[in-house]
């Protein structure tokens, strides 16, 4: 075995894509976040039909889509492994366990949170990434140029209560999610040091409230203002 | 006061073993929870059956060799060792459930007995200097700054007793494992073998069947001893500079 | 038998130094065909075995507990002496080995202290090498402390883990020596007997604790690293499982024992809290340092105390006694440990003990806190402040610690010769399983340095001029002297398991705990002896009639093997009565309350007394037969010992 196989298959390197393609992964919602406020410019979706052009056409912005896509399959497959490890660490459980009186509820069920969010991407891009690439959009022409308008099905889709709660509900968990991941990642990559580490707390307890926060605004705010 | 206790009980390490129930009158509230359940022995032995097989030592602290999961937490209520819980943290009436630590790699030898030489492999995979007795130089030619001694005892503090595995919902030994870690990266003494140390204390831990840290921090805060998983974050710098820089392939 | 101690003659300085250079060596290409077994993990075993291991020689370590690194050495709190002088206070080897041989009341071999002073300084530059992290300075160099009453800061230590520490390094050197595979680690294994070939110890039997089997392990030397018998008194500070067994054997296949009255009570133990109780705590002697030892000056006081009419605030300072600061001017509360225990029991005795049973003083740090601060103070105690209450249910910030004398420590064991070897060819002791370095009493923070200095420094030397001297060749593990060794065992296991009479093992050991402490603890005297020898007996015999020993021999069976621990312990009971009541003195640890002076401290007779007591088994039911090693003092004074 050549030790980059050997150090992917230790516990710790596992952590350690877990952890890289985590932090990756709240980059991509960083810059997603921030392009989706478009959707609050009152404009009949111009920026943002500009906007959603731009990211599947510009070849940088393609690059770090693939990687997101990696990143997203590879947390998922990894989880998958570790979970399993772990499980198998402990072939019999505990009659009775006081988990909650030593550590966050969100800590412990990363697993389900990861599962259900990743339900929601799928739901998610089917619904938006995968009509942008090969659906049949209506098509909006500004300046000349032509554009898919993804602004109405993005507006269609938020018609619709049971899509908002779901969205809504989805960001809570992703919430949860993010709760413990943030600080999590920078704690797998051995970054821990007492002048550092309570920023760094607190940057994540910020970023998993504002952030998903913003992203359930967008469905409540076309639901109640269309 | 009076407990109702109910007990692991498993002949050996084959056998499928399964909860026995125990009432227990007069106890003393200054009595230690292993006292309580030397008390139970005896009456057991009295009455011919057999006692209660636990693992216990030194009764105050530092021998690591107690442990039992009372109640859902490791060593039970307090942040101590089973031996320095007494039994004024419980009331009369209670319920008391003893399990022992659950973790494929510290299987079930007897009752609330286990079986955790694989601490022992994980230090021996490298969890010393290697130095031979004789010939080494004055203790006072090694100047440590004080914080950094202060750090390397916090973590040398470890008594071994593996309620971090205990604790861990993946029965992870990260805790233990990377304060010996810790203790030796943090000294000059240790740095000779940094990155060796690392890469072999890692991989022994991973051999011997133990799940990985999900950062919980239940190890912490279950930790008799109060290690801290800063070492585990320690121990993950260790590891990944040392596999990429070391001369290991 | 003569008891030729081996020291070498010549000036006291030189005589190690002269001893390695006459003793064999072994070939560096012969070492790998010799086999050491080494009985013990703790600060002697787990240093002697890595130590020989380093040098070549195959190495079999055997210890009952899971793990080598939970041997008892583990619970030492204060810290290792060593004539460094790092601090300019006048310390030196000579003064070491000084204070240790009048800390022992003269009933030790000199030449032994001076080596243990000598490599001192030795240990301390081996454990730093091996990454123990030892208390600093704020420049990087080692701290130091004043410790047990020396007057001299030579005292090395880890926050209250000094043992701890130690052991985990010896636990580290030995773990790379079973990664190298020159060790075989045996743990779970208890050691039930020494295999004897033509006068030689050539093995040992055993038991797995976890399968029952009995196993035979045949090799060139054996080594009892196992600890003190204190546990002989049932309440000890003591680990649980520590025990006589392994010495015990050996004594009874020929080892003599010595001076097995010889026992230390420390003076600052958590009291006994009821029946209940199965260990007794040590708060470190280093409390002294600040604390103050009081008991109220009227029994009257007391015994509205002990009825909790009053409170221990509410006392007045001119209602209270600080004891040994008024008997003791100039060494106040840090006298030597005998003596401080010894007075906790006059006043106890006198009735003015403070707890409900009346067997307690107070530890008062209400004028340190107000002096330094309670910050200072938790800084320096905190830990052992914060294991006070988990106990004991009260704060010691704001009410004085309650107290009383413990036994801790055994400074008797198997009589060793210079090179640490029994009487028996082949057979060593080291550590606290030996009798040499401690004479009747111990100081503070030495028994780390004798168990690290026989291991690591003293015994790689010795028992390789003995093994030079029989050779490599192997020895025969199918010797019929093995199968009958394993017999016996075997035997004795059946024996026990079939009695199945109507008390507990731990019956017979509180019982047994009982007769020494009240007739061979704190002080003894020939009447109270007379009647425990009688008593022992009875109660050995009852236990061989009427023991409830369950289950089967094959599976962890936790009463079976108590049952041979305190079997041994009722012998061993028997023999400590014999030696106290032989010692018409008192020194050290060791009062009869027939020889003291009239200010009621011990009473030395150096004309008749100066000796090492060393006992011949010569066979059940018979009266062991006293040997005598003289003891001479070449290079200190035998005065009385005045802390006045």
């Amino acid at each position: 075995m050549s030790w980059v196989t050997k150090t992917l298959k230790s516990t710790l390197g596992r952590k350690l894509i877990m952890a890289l393609t985590g932090l990756f992964l709240i980059l991509f919602l960083t810059g997603h976040v921030s392009g989706n406020l478009l959707l609050f410019k009152n404009d009949g979706g111009e920026a943002f039909n500009i906007y959603a052009k731009f990211m599947t056409t510009n070849p940088a912005v393609k690059v770090l889509s693939y990687l997101t896509y990696i990143s997203v399959i590879a947390h998922v497959i990894y989880s998958i492994i570790l979970s399993r490890h772990n499980k198998a660490a402990r072939p019999v459980g505990y009659a009775e366990s006081k988990a909650a009186t030593n550590s966050a509820w969100a800590s412990r069920n990363m697993g389900i949170l990861g599962t259900i969010i990743l339900i929601f991407i799928v739901v998610h891009m089917q619904s938006f990434w995968a009509q942008m690439h090969w659906g049949d959009l209506p098509v909006k022409t500004y300046a000349g140029e032509e554009y898919k308008d993804l602004y109405s099905i993005v507006n269609f889709a938020f018609q619709n209560i049971f899509m908002v709660i779901g969205y809504v509900v989805a960001m809570a968990f992703l919430a949860f999610h993010l709760s413990h991941g943030f600080a999590s990642a920078f704690q797998t990559l051995g970054l821990n040091h007492k002048k550092y580490s309570p920023a760094i707390k607190a940057v994540g307890q910020l970023y998993c409230i504002v952030v998903p926060v913003l992203f359930a605004a967008m469905p409540l705010y076309i639901y109640f203002t269309s | 006061m009076k407990l109702t206790l109910k007990i692991w009980r498993q002949k050996n390490a084959s056998d499928k073993g399964g909860f026995a129930t125990y009432p227990v009158d007069h106890v003393s509230k200054d009595m230690s929870f292993l006292e309580m359940l030397d008390v139970l022995n005896e009456e057991l032995t009295e009455k011919g059956e057999d006692p209660v097989h636990f693992d216990h030592d030194c009764r105050e602290g530092i021998c690591g060799m107690c442990s039992l999961y009372i109640n859902g937490k490791p060593h039970g209520p307090q942040q101590t060792t089973t031996c320095q819980l007494h039994m004024r943290s419980f009331n009369d009436g209670d319920t008391v459930v003893i399990e022992p630590w659950r973790a494929k790699a510290f299987p079930v030898v007897k009752d609330l007995v286990v079986d955790r030489a694989a601490f022992d492999r994980i230090i021996q995979a490298g969890g010393y200097v290697n130095v031979n007795t004789g010939g080494v130089p004055d203790a006072n030619e090694i100047p440590i700054p004080k914080t950094i001694a202060d750090l390397a005892m916090d973590a040398a503090q470890c008594i071994g007793c593996g309620a971090c595995v205990a604790a861990c919902k993946n029965a992870s030994a990260m805790l233990f494992t990377s304060a010996k870690v810790s203790q030796l990266a943090l000294l000059p003494q240790g740095q000779v073998e940094r990155k060796t140390r690392a890469e072999k204390m890692v991989a022994q831990m991973d051999a011997e069947g133990f799940g990985a840290c999900t950062n919980t921090g239940a190890c912490e805060a279950e930790c008799p001893k109060g290690i801290s998983i800063t070492n585990i974050a320690r121990m993950n710098r260790e590891y990944f500079s040392a596999v990429v820089s070391s001369e290991n392939v | 038998m003569i008891l030729d101690s081996k020291a070498p003659a010549g000036p006291l300085a030189e005589k190690w130094t002269k001893h390695k250079f006459t003793s064999k060596l072994v070939n560096p290409a012969n070492k790998r065909k010799y086999t050491v077994i080494v009985v013990g993990t703790g600060l002697a075993g787990a240093s002697a075995a890595a130590s020989l291991a380093e040098l070549g020689y195959n190495v079999k370590a055997f210890c009952f507990q899971d793990s080598p690194r939970r041997a008892h050495s583990i619970a030492a709190q204060g810290g290792i002496n060593a004539a460094k002088n790092y601090q300019n206070d006048g310390d030196s080897v000579f003064r070491l080995f000084y204070d240790t041989v009048k800390g022992g009341d003269y009933r030790a071999r000199e030449a032994n202290v001076y080596r243990l002073a000598e490599v001192s300084v030795n240990i301390i530059d081996q454990c730093v090498a091996q990454g123990v992290p030892f208390a600093r300075e704020y420049g990087g160099l080692l701290a130091n402390r004043s410790f047990g009453g020396a007057q001299v800061s030579r005292t090395f230590y880890a926050r209250g883990q000094t043992g701890q520490q130690l052991l985990l390094g010896a636990y580290s050197a030995l773990s790379r020596q079973v990664a190298t595979g020159k060790v075989k680690l045996y743990p779970r294994t208890e050691m039930m007997d020494v295999v004897m070939i033509d006068g030689h110890a050539r093995g040992i039997v055993t038991r797995n604790l976890i399968t029952g089997a009995v196993e035979t392990h045949a090799g060139h030397a054996v080594l009892l690293c196992t600890g003190g018998y204190g546990n002989v008194f049932f309440l000890s500070t003591n680990a649980m499982g520590s025990n006589v067994t392994a010495a015990w054997r050996a004594h009874k296949r020929g080892a003599y024992f010595a001076n097995p009255c010889f026992t230390q009570i420390h003076p600052t133990c958590i009291p006994v809290s009821g029946d209940h109780q199965s260990k007794l705590t040590l708060m470190s002697e280093s409390l002294r340092n600040d604390g103050r030892v009081w008991v109220p000056k009227t029994v009257e006081i007391a015994e509205k105390l002990r009825k909790g009419q009053i409170k221990a605030n509410d006392i007045k300072e001119e209602d209270r006694d600080y004891y040994l600061e008024r008997r003791y001017p100039s060494f106040g509360n840090l006298v030597p440990r005998d003596v401080a225990s010894r007075n906790a029991k006059y006043v106890c005795d006198e009735g003015r003990g403070v707890n409900e049973t009346g067997e307690a003083v107070f530890l008062d740090f209400r004028d340190a806190i107000k002096r330094d601060s309670r910050n200072v103070i938790e800084q320096k105690y905190g830990n052992l402040f914060d294991m006070y209450q988990q106990i004991t249910g009260e704060n010691p910030y704001e009410v004085p610690m309650m107290i009383y004398p413990a036994v801790h420590y055994t400074m008797g064991g198997l009589w060793v010769d210079y090179n640490l070897m029994t009487t028996v060819p082949g057979l060593y002791a080291l550590g606290e399983a030996n009798f040499s370095d401690h004479g009747a009493n111990r100081l503070g923070a030495s028994a780390l340095m004798q168990g690290l200095a026989d291991g690591y420094f003293v015994i790689p030397y010795t028992v390789g001029d003995y093994l030079a001297t029989i050779g490599p060749a192997p020895v025969d593990a199918n010797h019929p002297e093995f199968a009958k060794v394993k017999g016996e065992v075997q035997d004795r296991i059946k024996k026990l398991l079939s009695i199945n009479g109507s008390k507990t093992v731990d019956y017979f050991h509180k019982k047994l705990g009982k007769i020494m402490w009240d007739e061979c603890g704190m002080a003894r005297t020939a009447e109270g002896l007379t009647k425990a020898k009688a008593q022992i007996q009875a109660l050995k015999k009852e236990f061989w009639s009427d023991v409830k020993v369950l289950g089967f021999n094959e599976e962890l069976n936790q009463s079976l093997e108590k049952a041979h621990r305190v079997a041994d312990f009722l012998e061993l009971g028997e023999l400590m009565v014999d030696d106290a009541l032989n010692r018409n003195e008192s020194c050290g640890g060791h009062f009869r309350e027939e020889y003291q002076t009239p200010e009621g401290e011990a009473l030395r007779d150096d004309e008749n007394y100066a000796y090492a007591a060393a006992w011949k088994y010569m066979g059940e039911g018979i009266q062991e037969e006293l040997h005598q090693e003289a003891l001479v003092f070449e290079n200190v004074k035998l005065t009385q010992r005045s802390y006045k």
